[in-house]
C-alpha cells in the first residue's frame, strides 16, 4: 500500500500532482490515438504485453495522481466525482474511451469516408472496401412499398397522408364536437382508415387497378399492420381486461382463459395457425385475404397483453374509487367509463406504450406466412444475384430505421405519461 | 331476482358467443376433413419421419418417428431457451448495476446500450448476426485459434469435446455432495441460533463439492480424455475440425441475439429493483454496524429480488417464446421442425399446430408456476 501511498496527493502538493497527472492522462490517450488513426506505436521496444497495456497503466497512475476529494478546482472534483472515484471506476473510464478511440476510425471509414452512395449498380461499390449505400439507394423503394408496382407508389403515400390527415381531426375538434373525440377515434377513425386503404391501396374500383396484398410490402406493410394492430387491439384488450376484472364468473373465467393461452404461445406459432390452420375452420367456399387473416391474428394476439396492463392499471386504482362511483348511484358501465377507465389508463400509459412497441417489433414475423415488410425485403434483396454480399448494410438501414421508428415512439410516450400525470 | 337476472344474462350471451364460435369452426373443420379424405387424429406420430435434422442433442435420423421428431426440436429449443437465459441474465444483471454506476461513462454506455437493442425487432438482430456478422468469420482452414483450443469459424464455433467415462458417478458424487451440504447447512444454523457459534460454510461446501469428485478421480472410476478440434479435410476446398464439439452458426446467432436482446429488458427490471429499496434501509443497515458487503447481501438484495424476479421471469418466458424465431435462420427447433417439416409432409395441419402451441403453453406455465412458488418463497413474511 505504501507504493499506492506515494502517487496520492494532499491538498499541500495537489498543483504538482495535477500537472503531471493530468500529462499523464493526456499522453496515455495520445498514445490511443496515435495507435488506431494513425498506426504509430512508440513503446514497440517494450516487450508486448507491457506494450499493450502502457496507456492503461499510464493512464490509471494519471487518474490515482488526480484523485483527491475536494481539492478546490470545480473541473477537477467534478471529474473525479462522475468518473474517479475509485480504481476499479478510474480502470473502467479508460476502457471506454480506449475503445471508443479504437472503433471511431475503421467505423467511420466503413460507413462514411469509404463509402459509396453514386452509380446505380454493383460495379460501382467495387471500387472501395467501404459500405455500398448505392445498394439501399437502388433498393429504396423496394424497401418501401414492398413489390407494389412503381406507378402506383403515389396512391400509398396519399392513402398515409390522408391516414394522418384524418387522426389530426381530433385536435380541431372544439366545443360540442369534442364530446364527441372518443367516439371520432374509437369508432369512426378505424371505419375511414380502412375504407381508405381498401379503395386507395388495394383498389380495384374508381379506375384504379387492383392491386394483390401478396405485393404489398416494404415499411408500408409494416406501418399498416401496426396500424390496424393499435387501434384494434386496443379496445378488445380493455374489454378483456374488464371481463378478468369482473364479479360473474363466467365472463371471469373465458377471460382468464383467452388471456393466458394467447400469453402462453409464441407469435410465429399464432401466425403460423393464422395460415394453415385457419382456413380449415372456415366453410370451404370462403376466403379471407392472407393480410386480413395476419392482422386478425396480430390482434387477437396482442390483445392479450394490452389486457394484461389494463388489468394492471385497474388493481392499482383504490377501491375507493369504486366505492364513490357507486355511492353516486353509477352503474357498471358508466362508473367503468368516466370514473375507472380514465385514471387507470392514465396509469398504464408505460405499459401500453411498452406492449404497442412490441407490436411494432414483432411485424417483421409475418415473413413466416410469405408477406415481406421491410426485412423480408432485406431477405429478399440479399439473395438477388446482382446484389449479393451487402447483408451488413441492409441490416443497418434496417436497423436505424425500426430503432427511430421505436424510439420516437418511447419518447412520445414519456411525453404523453408527464402530460396526464395528475398528483394524487 | 332483478338482480340475478341481471347477472345472469350477459354472462349467457357470453357462453353462447363463445360456443357459437367454437361450435362453428369444429363443424367447418369436420366438413372440410370429410371433404379432403382426411381423419382427424394423432396415429401419424408413430410413423417414420423419413427426414434428417441437421443438429440433434439425441439419436436421430430419418427412420425415427414424428414423436422423435418431435422430442428433437422439443430439446433444442429447450436448449437454446436455457443457454439465453443464463446469458441475458449474466449480462443484464451487469447492466442494470452499469446503470446505476456513480460513473458518468459506464451509466451512459449502458443506457445506449439499452436504449438501442431494445428498439431493434428480435428477428432483425437474428438476421444481421447469422447473416452479416457470422459469415464475416474465417474459413476453417484460415482460422486462427481463440484461447487456444477452440475455432471460432464461419461454420460454427469448434471447442473440445470432454470425453467422460462412467459419467454418472461423478454426477452421483456431485449429488451426494450438495446433499451432505445441505445437512451441514442446516446444523451451521442450528448452531448459530441455539449458541451462536459460527461455522465457515462457504468454505466446507466448497470443499466437500471439490473433494468428492476428486475422490472418484483418484480412485480411478471416472476418466476424462479431451478431444481437441483437429482440422480435416472434407474435399479439395472443404475442410472442417473434426473430434471436438461443433456448435452450429445458428445456435451461436441466436444466443446472441437473444441474449442480447432480452439482457435489455432484465437490466431494466435489475435497474428498478436495486432503485426500489429505500435508501432508508441502508442507511439503518449501516447504523447498526453492517460492512457494505453484508449490507449488500442481508438487506439490499432480499429487498430488491422480491421486486427483480416477477418481471424477470416474465422476461424468461418471452426468451423462451422468441426462440420460436428460430426457424427463420433454419436452426432445428420445435416449430421448424415440427410445425414446418412435418406439417409439409403430413398435412395434418390442426393436430400439428396444436401440439405445437399446447407445447409452447405447457412450457410458459410451467416456469411461471416455479418462479411462482420463488417469488412465494421469498415474498415478505408479515406477522
Amino acid at each position: 500500500m505504501i507504493n499506492i501511498n506515494i502517487l496520492k496527493p494532499t491538498s499541500a502538493n495537489f498543483q504538482n500532482y495535477l500537472y503531471i497527472g493530468s500529462g499523464l492522462i493526456l499522453i496515455s490517450i495520445f498514445d490511443v490515438f496515435l495507435r488506431s488513426f494513425f498506426n504509430i506505436n512508440f513503446s514497440n521496444s517494450l516487450p508486448g504485453i507491457l506494450n499493450f497495456f502502457l496507456p492503461l497503466i499510464i493512464g490509471l497512475v494519471g487518474l490515482q495522481m488526480i484523485r483527491l476529494e475536494y481539492s478546490g478546482n470545480r473541473i477537477v472534483d467534478k471529474i473525479n466525482q462522475s468518473v474517479n472515484n475509485n480504481i476499479f471506476n478510474a480502470g473502467l473510464t479508460l476502457l471506454i474511451i480506449f475503445l471508443t478511440l479504437l472503433i471511431i476510425p475503421p467505423a467511420s471509414n466503413w460507413m462514411i469516408f469509404e463509402a459509396t452512395i453514386s452509380g446505380d449498380t454493383k460495379e460501382a461499390c467495387a471500387v472501395t472496401e467501404g459500405a455500398c449505400w448505392t445498394y439501399i439507394k437502388v433498393w429504396f423503394r423496394r424497401f418501401m412499398y414492398g413489390m407494389y408496382p412503381n406507378d402506383f407508389h403515389w396512391r400509398i403515400n396519399t392513402a398515409f397522408i390522408a391516414l394522418i390527415g384524418f387522426a389530426f381531426v381530433g385536435y380541431f375538434m372544439r366545443g360540442k364536437l369534442k364530446n364527441y373525440i372518443t367516439f371520432y377515434y374509437a369508432i369512426f377513425y378505424p371505419i375511414i382508415a380502412f375504407i381508405i386503404i381498401n379503395f386507395l391501396i388495394s383498389g380495384g374500383s374508381f379506375g384504379l387497378e387492383w392491386v394483390e396484398t401478396n405485393a404489398w410490402g416494404g415499411l408500408s406493410l409494416t406501418f399498416i399492420v401496426s396500424f390496424f394492430g393499435l387501434i384494434f387491439c386496443f379496445p378488445l384488450g380493455m374489454i378483456l381486461a374488464l371481463g378478468r376484472r369482473s364479479e360473474l364468473p363466467i365472463i371471469k373465467y373465458i377471460s382468464i382463459g383467452y388471456i393466458e393461452f394467447w400469453r402462453g404461445v409464441p407469435l410465429i406459432t399464432v401466425l403460423f395457425m393464422s395460415s394453415v390452420m385457419f382456413p380449415m375452420f372456415l366453410p370451404s367456399d370462403a376466403f379471407v385475404d392472407k393480410l386480413i387473416r395476419v392482422i386478425a391474428a396480430i390482434i387477437l394476439f396482442e390483445a392479450a397483453y394490452v389486457a394484461e396492463v389494463i388489468r394492471g392499471g385497474l388493481q392499482a386504482l383504490p377501491r375507493g374509487q369504486y366505492d364513490a362511483a357507486k355511492s353516486l348511484g353509477m352503474g357498471y358501465w358508466r362508473m367503468q367509463i368516466f370514473v375507472i377507465l380514465p385514471q387507470a389508463l392514465k396509469l398504464v400509459i408505460p405499459g401500453i406504450a411498452n406492449t404497442f412497441l412490441a407490436l411494432v417489433k414483432d411485424t417483421p414475423l409475418i415473413f413466416v406466412v410469405g408477406l415481406s415488410e421491410v426485412v423480408g425485403m432485406l431477405q429478399m434483396a440479399k439473395t438477388n444475384p446482382k446484389w449479393l454480399g451487402f447483408a451488413m448494410e441492409g441490416y443497418i438501414f434496417a436497423s436505424i430505421l425500426f430503432w427511430a421508428i421505436c424510439y420516437a415512439m418511447s419518447k412520445y410516450s414519456q411525453y404523453l405519461e408527464l402530460k396526464y400525470k395528475t398528483e394524487r | 331476482m332483478n338482480h340475478r337476472i341481471k347477472n345472469i344474462i350477459p354472462q349467457l350471451l357470453t357462453l353462447l358467443f363463445v360456443v357459437a364460435v367454437i361450435g362453428f369452426f369444429t363443424i367447418n373443420a369436420q366438413l372440410n376433413m370429410d371433404e379432403r379424405g382426411i381423419d382427424f387424429g394423432y396415429g401419424f406420430l408413430s410413423q417414420e419421419s423419413s427426414f434428417d435434422v441437421q443438429f440433434s442433442l439425441i439419436e436421430y435420423d430419418g427412420s425415427h418417428s414424428y414423436a422423435k421428431a418431435y422430442l428433437v426440436g422439443l430439446l433444442n429449443t429447450i436448449l437454446v431457451s436455457v443457454l439465453g437465459i443464463i446469458f441475458c441474465t449474466i449480462i443484464g444483471v451487469i447492466v442494470g448495476i452499469a446503470r446505476l454506476s456513480p460513473n458518468y461513462l459506464i451509466r451512459n454506455t449502458a443506457a445506449w446500450y439499452v436504449e438501442f437493442f431494445r428498439n431493434v425487432p428480435l428477428l432483425l438482430q437474428i438476421f444481421f448476426w447469422y447473416y452479416a456478422a457470422l459469415r464475416a468469420l474465417p474459413l476453417p482452414e484460415n482460422t486462427e485459434p481463440l484461447f487456444g483450443v477452440t475455432y471460432l469459424t464461419v461454420k460454427g464455433y469448434y471447442i473440445p469435446r470432454f470425453i467422460w467415462e462412467n459419467f454418472d458417478i461423478l454426477v452421483y458424487s456431485i449429488l451426494a455432495a450438495i446433499i451432505s451440504i445441505v445437512f451441514i447447512r442446516n446444523y451451521a444454523r442450528k448452531l448459530q441460533e441455539e449458541k451462536g457459534q459460527q461455522t465457515p460454510v462457504l468454505l466446507i461446501s466448497v470443499g466437500l463439492l471439490l473433494i468428492f469428485p476428486a475422490i472418484t478421480f483418484v480412485t480411478g472410476m471416472v476418466q476424462l480424455e479431451v478431444a481437441l478440434p483437429v482440422l480435416k479435410q472434407l474435399s479439395k476446398t472443404s475442410f472442417i475440425y473434426a473430434e471436438g464439439l461443433s456448435i452450429p452458426p445458428e445456435l451461436l446467432a441466436l444466443v446472441l441475439a437473444l441474449s442480447l436482446y432480452t439482457a435489455t429488458f432484465v437490466a431494466e427490471c435489475v435497474r428498478a429493483g436495486v432503485q426500489g429499496v429505500s435508501k432508508g434501509q441502508k442507511e439503518a443497515a449501516a447504523s447498526i454496524g453492517l460492512t457494505p458487503n453484508q449490507i449488500l447481501k442481508l438487506v439490499i438484495m432480499p429487498q430488491a429480488l422480491r421486486i427483480i424476479i416477477p418481471p424477470t421471469t416474465n422476461q424468461y418466458l418471452n426468451l423462451t417464446k422468441n426462440s420460436s424465431l428460430a426457424a427463420a435462420i433454419a436452426y432445428p427447433d420445435l416449430v421448424l421442425v415440427f410445425a414446418g417439416t412435418a406439417l409439409m409432409q403430413t398435412g395434418r395441419a390442426i393436430e400439428i399446430v396444436s401440439i405445437t402451441m399446447l407445447t409452447y403453453l405447457t412450457l410458459s406455465l410451467a416456469i411461471s408456476l416455479l418462479m411462482n412458488w420463488y417469488n412465494k418463497k421469498i415474498a415478505i413474511k408479515e406477522k
